[in-house]
């Protein structure tokens, strides 16, 4: 029995890394997306195998459904601005080469070559088996507030490190929306009605197991960052399926979602801060509530955040007149 | 017993994943292709759910393979039906002109 589970692991292993190699070698830009959202999806299989569900779920969650949902809308985007859009023949092809400077291309090269030597020497001289934070972790658990070790790990004992994820995702959709400024405006495409019937019929459905997923982080596998990938998907639904449309007057809302996560986030920080401990350190009998009032925050900014990463336009915001020159500045 | 019936449906229900593999690989075109795919899948899927539920060991658990089951049919049935669509207008489009 484990030598069958050896097998499968080794040729799982093997698979990730011929995916890896395949979404890199690929031409068509279309089978490249396909191809890494494959890989996520095996890469999740293996953090399975590794006894390591949290990881996998956010694996799948974000790094493979959201993360694969952005790539598929700026394809269209691009596709649409090079005019391939409509063309069959095009499918297959890469749209015209943008022309990168060399300087670029070398500097990407030196700083991806410097992340692997960085990740290479940190695994060449980390201890070999060594006991890791399991035991210091295990006895601080009854101070935790919470029963789910990963989850008192993110939300209490490293609470700083999670908070700073949270402000890159803020920071992700401030720069998105800037960016989208001076970008031509492109049409969703048309779903059709059996995918509206879909998403009537799925909504509900994902909406309880966004909530599930959260709730469950206290005791098991779950947490914010799945729970809000989830809800995430919900918004992608609702926008793709024009149930939802943005419009002028919800900026507002959407900003004051984006900032939500980051400020309560903070706010306990300080509070806790202010009664004359340390930051992080929650009074016992109040981490729990704590946690789940910051976890629930998260949730709700992480999914109005990565919705509005997909979506790209800010509400209201009219693209950029292509005939005035004035309107460049 | 149970749990020979339930390896058993998951044996057949890989065959026909196996089967719907084959047909992507060797029909001629895009809709025989979907076609072999989503009709084998859906069966395969099928029996794979009927017997991981022969193994369950609480109604819990087998509530929850039920949904999966519910919502993998319902997704891959729509995501079929998308990808038939969009190659449909794509052909209409290169026949027009």
């Amino acid at each position: 029995m484990t030598d069958l589970l050896l097998l499968f692991d080794m040729l799982l292993g093997l698979l990730i890394i011929g995916l890896a190699v395949a979404a890199l070698r690929v031409r068509d830009l279309f089978a490249m997306v396909v191809m890494f959202v494959t890989f996520g999806l095996m890469t999740a299989l293996a953090w399975v195998r590794l006894a390591a569900p949290d990881v996998a779920l956010a694996e799948a969650a974000i790094g493979t459904g959201v993360t694969g949902a952005l790539l598929l809308k700026t394809l269209y985007h691009l596709r649409r601005v090079s005019g391939t859009l409509h063309l069959p023949e095009a499918l297959s092809e890469r749209p015209p080469d943008p022309q990168v400077p060399r300087a670029v291309i070398a500097a990407n090269a030196v700083m991806c070559g410097l992340v692997v030597i960085g990740l290479a020497a940190a695994f060449v001289t980390a201890p070999l088996g060594g006991p890791g934070f399991d035991a210091a972790v295990a006895d601080a658990m009854p101070e935790s507030g919470v029963d789910h070790p990963v989850t008192a790990v993110l939300l209490n004992f490293r609470a700083y490190d999670t908070l700073m994820e949270v402000v890159v995702l803020l920071a992700a959709v401030i720069a998105v929306w800037l960016v989208e400024r001076s970008l031509p405006q492109s049409d969703p495409p048309v779903m059709g009605e059996v995918y509206e019937g879909f998403a009537r019929l799925v909504l509900p459905g994902a909406v309880v197991v966004g909530v599930y997923v959260l709730w469950a982080g206290a005791v098991a596998p779950g947490g914010a960052f799945q729970g809000g990938a989830v809800l995430a998907a919900v918004g992608l639904l609702l926008l793709m399926s024009h149930v939802y449309e943005p419009a002028p007057a919800h900026r507002a809302a959407a900003r004051g979602l984006f900032v939500l996560g980051v400020a309560v986030f903070t706010g306990v920080a300080l509070l806790v801060a202010w009664g004359g401990r340390a930051v992080f350190e929650y009074p016992p009998g109040l981490a729990k509530p704590l946690i789940l009032l910051i976890e629930g925050m998260v949730t709700i900014s992480i999914a109005a955040t990565l919705a509005a990463l997909f979506h790209g336009r800010e509400p209201g915001v009219q693209p950029r007149p292509a005939d005035t020159s004035e309107g460049a500045q | 017993m149970l749990e020979f019936l339930g390896v058993a449906l998951m044996g057949l229900g890989t065959v026909f994943f196996v089967a719907g593999t084959v047909g992507l690989l060797r029909f001629p075109d895009l809709f025989c292709r979907l076609h072999a795919l989503t009709k084998a899948d859906g069966l395969g899927l099928a029996l794979v759910c009927l017997g991981t539920i022969c193994l369950a060991s609480t109604p819990g658990e087998v509530l929850r393979i039920i949904v999966i089951w519910f919502a993998v049919a319902l997704s891959s049935a729509t995501c079929g039906h998308m990808i038939a669509r969009h190659a449909r207008a794509h052909r209409n489009d290169s026949e027009a002109p």
